[in-house]
Parts: structure tokens; sequence; C-alpha cells
């Protein structure tokens, strides 16, 4: 049985990933919600939040999310995010500048996406 | 060298100059097109995907929302009109002010009281040139607008349109932009954003009559909208601005081309006068030169005899 499904990881201004997958876990204004092949069809609001995509081949991937939208029907799945890079596209020594220099300025969104940006690396690793 | 020729030359060596800096012009905005195209591309899942949902929420839940019901008679409507910050381009920006203004004057003449929204020098100076109010303008991004600029401008016409009337809120939102049709053609459009009409958005998305499936809602199908559509309408703007981007850039390519064509029209016939200015110099010095020397042999001959 091809238990598969085909995810579209869409940023405003370009399509970040797409591929097959076999799970993925984001985390929605309700809490973290973890998508197989045959889910409910699903409209969500998205956090930010670390979002966990594991293809069909075996790999994780794993991208930094900022506001945006899950969808699901059809076993397709589409992240629709204002921003969203890759955990390998992300810069650390920017981002834990970003993360300083958002915590001197009390800056609380700013810290929260230079947070999520960390945490999406440190979660590969 | 004689003055007419001096005279034509000069002309020439300007107008030869003026030829290279309109090719150089034409070239550059033919490269920003093909940026222009691709960025628009580039938005375009994002656009899709999300006119998806807006329609899957729309229709797969009897949600009221205030961006989607029309006001039983509207008072006021607020106007986005797209124009450029740079000239040179031909009738770009004249085609969509006056698109705008045609909108305007449609929507008064409904009873409705516009608030005008502009992006792009060209705009803000034609309205402030004629003391017309502007609600609100913004400048500086045309060429290349990023997410960033899209969701600046769509923040206050949001608010707006989410405030009641009475307080200064608008009930409609229209917007005036140059849609990227080909290279050759750009047509100045409006179209009315909001309140949506989501029986034109399905229609878009799906024109097989695909039946979208029935959504479960996280957390619920009110919330869902509420963040679904601000987005939208940025999603809308930035799209729209990225088409009037390439549009600018197609038209400012054109109008270059076209005075290049011009220039090099206009070399050619004043190298020809110049020719011929040279060449009746050169026919009136022979002639005097002839004169003089046949002169010369007639009074030499007189005087031998």
């Amino acid at each position: 049985m091809a238990a598969e499904l085909h995810v579209e990881l869409v940023a405003a201004d370009r399509k970040v990933w797409s591929g097959e997958a076999t799970l993925v876990v984001a985390r929605t204004t309700s809490g973290d919600i973890g998508v197989m092949p045959g889910h409910q069809p699903l409209l969500g609001v998205l956090e930010s939040g670390p979002v966990t995509i594991r293809t069909s081949e075996g790999a994780t991937v794993i991208a930094a999310v900022h506001g945006g939208f899950i969808s699901f029907a059809d076993d397709k799945l589409s992240l629709l995010a204002e921003i969203a890079e890759l955990s390998d596209e992300i810069d650390v020594q920017r981002a834990e500048r970003a993360l300083e220099r958002a915590k001197a300025a009390a800056d609380a969104s700013a810290e929260r996406r230079a947070d999520v940006r960390l945490r999406a690396v440190t979660a590969v690793r | 060298m004689g003055a007419q020729l001096r005279v034509y030359k000069r002309r020439i060596r300007s107008v030869t100059a003026t030829k290279k800096i309109t090719k150089a012009m034409e070239m550059i905005a033919a490269s920003r097109v093909v940026k222009a195209q691709r960025k628009v591309a580039a938005s375009t899942p994002y656009a899709q995907e999300l006119t998806r949902a807006v329609t899957a929420v729309g229709t797969g839940s009897n949600t009221k929302h205030p961006l989607t019901t029309e006001a039983d008679n509207p008072t006021r409507a607020a106007v986005l009109l797209l124009t450029s910050d740079r000239g040179l381009a031909g009738a770009f920006n004249s085609n969509a002010i006056k698109a705008a203004e045609q909108l305007t004057a449609r929507l008064e003449r409904e009873g409705r009281q516009v608030d005008t929204y502009i992006v792009g020098r060209r705009g803000v100076a034609h309205y402030n040139f004629r003391e017309r109010k502007i609600a609100e303008s913004w400048t500086g991004f045309t060429d290349e607008p990023s997410y960033a600029d899209a969701k600046q401008v769509a923040a206050p016409l949001i608010e707006a349109i989410e405030k009641e009337t009475a307080d200064g809120g608008v009930d409609e939102l229209h917007i005036v932009y140059t849609e990227f049709v080909s290279m050759m053609t750009q047509t100045a459009i409006d179209s009315r954003l909001l309140p949506l009409r989501l029986d034109e958005v399905a229609a878009e998305t799906a024109p097989k009559g695909e039946i979208l499936p029935l959504y479960d809602f996280e957390p619920s199908a009110e919330d869902v909208l509420d963040a679904l559509l601000p987005r939208y309408v940025e999603s809308r703007i930035y799209n729209a601005l990225l088409q009037s981007a390439a549009s600018k850039h197609a038209a400012t390519r054109r109008a270059m081309k076209s005075a290049t064509d011009n220039a090099g029209e206009l070399i050619n016939t004043l190298s020809r006068l110049a020719n011929a200015a040279r060449q009746a110099e050169i026919t009136q010095e022979i002639s005097e030169i002839v004169g003089g020397a046949s002169a010369l042999a007639d009074a030499t001959a007189g005087s031998d005899r």
C-alpha cells in the first residue's frame, strides 16, 4: 500500500520544499498535530514553530515556519507560511545574534522567530 | 566647414548620445521584466493554495465574517491604486490613474464615499498636484516589491475594513493595478478584493466543478477564517504589486525601444541632410573656382590683345 502523502511547503514568495512523506508534524494554535496518510481533511492555523516532515525515504526534513496554515485533503498536504526556512538554510550564528538582540530589545515576536529557527536547527542534530 | 553642416553634425552627435542611453534603459528594463515575471511565478503556489483554503472555509462552513458579508448599503469604499515610482514608461501610470478615476467616479455615483490609498510616487504626485485627498501612500519599493511591503500596504486597509463604517472604516476594498498579460499587453484593471465574492473565488480555483472535501477546522472555522482572510488580502496585494512591477518594466522597455528606433530614424534623416549640405558646399566651391578661373582667363585674354 502506498501510504504516502504529497507535501508542499510554500512560503509567500517561493516554494520551499515539496515531495512525498509518511508523516508530518506541525504545531497548530491548539497544539501539535501529526498528519499521516488517510487523515481526515483538515484546515488549521499554524503557530510559529518547527515543522517535521518524515520523507518516504526515511529522511527527516525540518523547517522553521512562522505563522501560516496547514491544509490536508486527498493525501495532499499543503503548508502555507509567510516565512518558511529549511533547517539547513538557517544561519545559526545569525539566528543566535538575532535572539540576543531581541532579548535585549524585549521584542517578543523577534525573540520567538529566532528561537524557532534555532530549535529547528538543533532538532536535526 | 559651413555653418549649416556644423549644426547638423552637432545634432547627430547629441541624438546618438540619447540613443545610447535609451538603448541601455531598454536592455535594463528587458532583464527586469524577466526577473519580475519569475517573482510572479514564484508567488503563485502560495496564492493558489491560499485561495483554495479560503474557498474551502467559505463554502464548507456557514461562518459569517465581516470580510465576506456585504454591507446592506455600503457608504464608504477604499480604492488602492498601484502606480510606479518612476516614469519613462509610456502610458503605464496614466492608464492606471485613469482606471482609478473611472472607478472612483462610478463608486461616487453609486453614493459611496471613496478613500484613496496610493502606492508609487507617480500616483501620489498626480493626486497632490490636483490637491485631492490621499488616505495613505507608500513609495520606494515599486520596482521590486517584497512580501513585507505587501504586508505594510495591507495592514491599514484590513484595519479600515474591520472598523465600523461610522468610526471611519470602509465597507469595500477595491484595487486598481496593471495586469501583466504578456510582454506586449498590459492592461489596467480594477477588482473588488473585499468583501469577498466566494462564488467567484471558487470558480477561479475549481473550474472543473471539483467538490471540495469537508474539512475539519483547527481550532474552529471562525478562527481559521479570521486568520486566513488577512493573509489572503496580503497575498492578493503582493500579487498585484508584482504584476504591476512586471508591467511597468515591460512598458518601460517598449517606450525605450520606440525612443531608440526614433533616434535611429532621426540620425538617418539628419545624416542625409548633412550629406546634402556638404555636397552643396562642395558644388558651390567648385562653381566659385570655375567662375573665378574663367573670369581670370577672360581678363588675361583681354589684356593680350
